[in-house]
């Protein structure tokens, strides 16, 4: 009788648990932010093109949710279950219900990489760059300033490389996107030899060296000792400000706006400041960097009299961005704060 | 040991395996299914009925119309509570260029994205401080509640 009720009792959450997976809520929490809430696209590619979904199996899909693009924003999903990840592609799916998925086939393709190379030179190149690294930015255009109106996605990514099969390629290449830059190839008068031909060297892309890793762990702030009184210490700064190029944009106490003015504590401060041409470059490449903006700097008064200096540490912060692109302008901050703070604090 | 004595050993482990978030995500993303001004006004509500003071809102539009960009329609959102926000600075200094919170949003189309960080990143600002530990999860949970509140358009 108790070991009944202690089964019920067990049973009665795995139940919930194990009700299938609803796809629709799961895309909508971890997808629709990158992809759109109808696949739209957004950051992310569009996934609900016919085109798309005429060329990707199911495995293509299971495999990029699970591996995520790394680099490319997109995260790998491995804390999903497999049933949770079969209902998001079973919603992808329904996206365009009258098209059957092709057939997930991992066979290779035979072909020469060399002739391959030649082609991709003169036929891809220019749209998802020379090693293929994709274009600058990623996903669908909306009000940002870009190449394309939907920017070509890294074929030499790690992500994409273990989730394409040579037959995905191979589909993509003769089918192209219509409703996207990405053109097929069959209509530009390609060979199937000649496709062929390009997915090895596509295939080859994914084994160059020097391939992107996040960046190593990082401490979360960036701090000096400040000999100079706070006064003398936020007047360096600006200074230090306009003299590495930025524009002072605000200088107040830590809790404007959480305290009535004249309330605020006088130990704290906080120094806005900004570039324009450096934000909207960070911008372009990722519209999630305002977390960055204003660039900003914080003078405190310690308990034992001191003045310290700090910010955040944009290298800290660039690991969750997953973000290749945003890392160099990450380490190109990173050297500006450093630089104010030293200067201001000499 | 008799089965009522398990049982609750039992359901505590089951419930924190279920109870798990199914992502640990650090970077907190959420597209709710409003026109950026109805986005502002909600994200606003949403703050403050969570307990938080917004204390500004940064527009980051200067100059972006300038560079092509074709929207003017990104904005942080910095709040915090205020005693909250004076207590931990005195013991955790280094907290400061962290405080206030702050999210992001912008406009896509007809749907207004938001950002922000998981705050528990900072775990490591002082680890053996277990009440700081405990906020920082606080501020994560009230986070993802905003977060999941826009994106449900409620
Ligand atoms: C005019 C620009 C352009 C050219 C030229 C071009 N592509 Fe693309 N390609 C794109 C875009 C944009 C996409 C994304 C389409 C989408 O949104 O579904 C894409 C998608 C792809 C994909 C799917 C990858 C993924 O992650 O979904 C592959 C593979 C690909 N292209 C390979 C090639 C190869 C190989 C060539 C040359 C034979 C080529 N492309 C030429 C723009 C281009
Ligand atoms: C942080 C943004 C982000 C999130 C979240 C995200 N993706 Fe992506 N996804 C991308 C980007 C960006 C690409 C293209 C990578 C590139 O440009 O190199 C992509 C590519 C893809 C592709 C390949 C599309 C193609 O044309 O071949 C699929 C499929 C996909 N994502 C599905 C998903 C699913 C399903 C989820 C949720 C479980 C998800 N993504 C979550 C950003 C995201």
């Amino acid at each position: 009788m108790r070991l009944a009720l202690l089964i019920l009792l067990l049973a009665l959450p795995l139940a919930g648990a194990l009700a299938a997976p609803d796809g629709a809520r799961l895309f909508r929490e971890h997808c629709s932010a990158c992809h759109g809430f109808d696949g739209q696209g957004g950051m992310g590619l569009p996934l609900s093109l016919p085109d798309f979904l005429a060329v990707a199996d199911d495995a293509y899909l299971t495999r990029t949710i699970r591996h995520g693009r790394p680099g490319r924003l997109m995260p790998a999903f491995r804390e999903l279950g497999d049933s949770q990840v079969q209902a998001i592609v079973g919603f992808i799916r329904g996206l365009q219900p009258g098209i059957p998925a092709p057939p997930s086939n991992d066979e290779p393709v035979a072909g020469d990489a060399r002739r391959g190379a030649d082609l991709y030179r003169k036929h891809c190149q220019r749209c998802h760059g020379a090693d293929g690294w994709g274009g600058r930015g990623t996903g669908v255009t909306f009000s940002r300033p870009r190449d394309f109106p939907v920017m070509p996605p890294a074929l030499n990514n790690p992500g994409f490389q273990a989730a394409a099969s040579d037959r995905f390629i191979r589909r993509t290449l003769l089918h192209g996107r219509r409703g996207t830059p990405m053109p097929s190839f069959r209509e530009r008068g390609l060979s199937e030899q000649d496709v062929d031909d390009i997915v090895r060297y596509v295939r080859q892309l994914g084994r160059a060296p020097g391939s992107w890793r996040p960046p190593a762990e990082q401490p979360p702030v960036l701090m000096f000792d400040s000999p100079y009184s706070l006064a003398q210490t936020v007047a360096n700064i600006k200074r230090a400000v306009v003299g590495n190029n930025f524009r002072t944009v605000r200088v107040q106490p830590l809790e404007t706006g959480l305290r009535p003015p004249g309330e605020e504590s006088p130990g704290q401060y906080v120094i806005f400041f900004c570039n324009f041409e450096f934000a909207n470059r960070a911008l372009g490449l990722d519209p999630r960097v305002g977390l960055f903006l204003p660039c900003q700097i914080t003078v405190l008064k310690t308990a034992d009299g001191g003045v310290k200096v700090m910010s955040m540490n944009p290298k800290f912060m660039s690991r969750i961005y997953n973000n290749r692109e945003l890392d160099e302008a990450c380490d190109e901050m990173h050297d500006l704060y450093l630089s104010i703070m030293e200067e201001a604090t000499l | 040991m008799s089965h009522w004595q398990t049982l609750p050993f039992v359901l505590f482990l089951l419930l924190a395996a279920l109870g798990r978030p199914v992502l640990a995500d650090d970077l907190l993303m959420a597209r709710a299914p409003h026109p950026f001004p109805e986005a502002m006004l909600d994200l606003q509500t949403a703050i403050a009925e969570h307990g938080y003071h917004v204390s500004h809102v940064q527009r980051v539009d200067v100059g972006l119309g300038r560079s092509g960009f074709k929207t003017d329609k990104y904005r942080i959102v910095f709040f915090g509570k205020a005693d909250e926000v004076r207590e931990l600075l005195q013991r955790h200094p280094a907290l400061a260029p962290y405080l206030p919170l702050k999210i992001t949003l912008f406009a896509e189309a007809d749907d207004t994205l938001l950002t922000t960080f998981d705050p528990t990143m900072l775990t490591r600002l002082a680890p053996q401080d277990a009440d700081f530990i405990l906020r920082l999860k606080r501020w994560k949970n009230d986070l993802r509640s905003i977060f999941h509140e826009m994106r449900e358009g409620d």
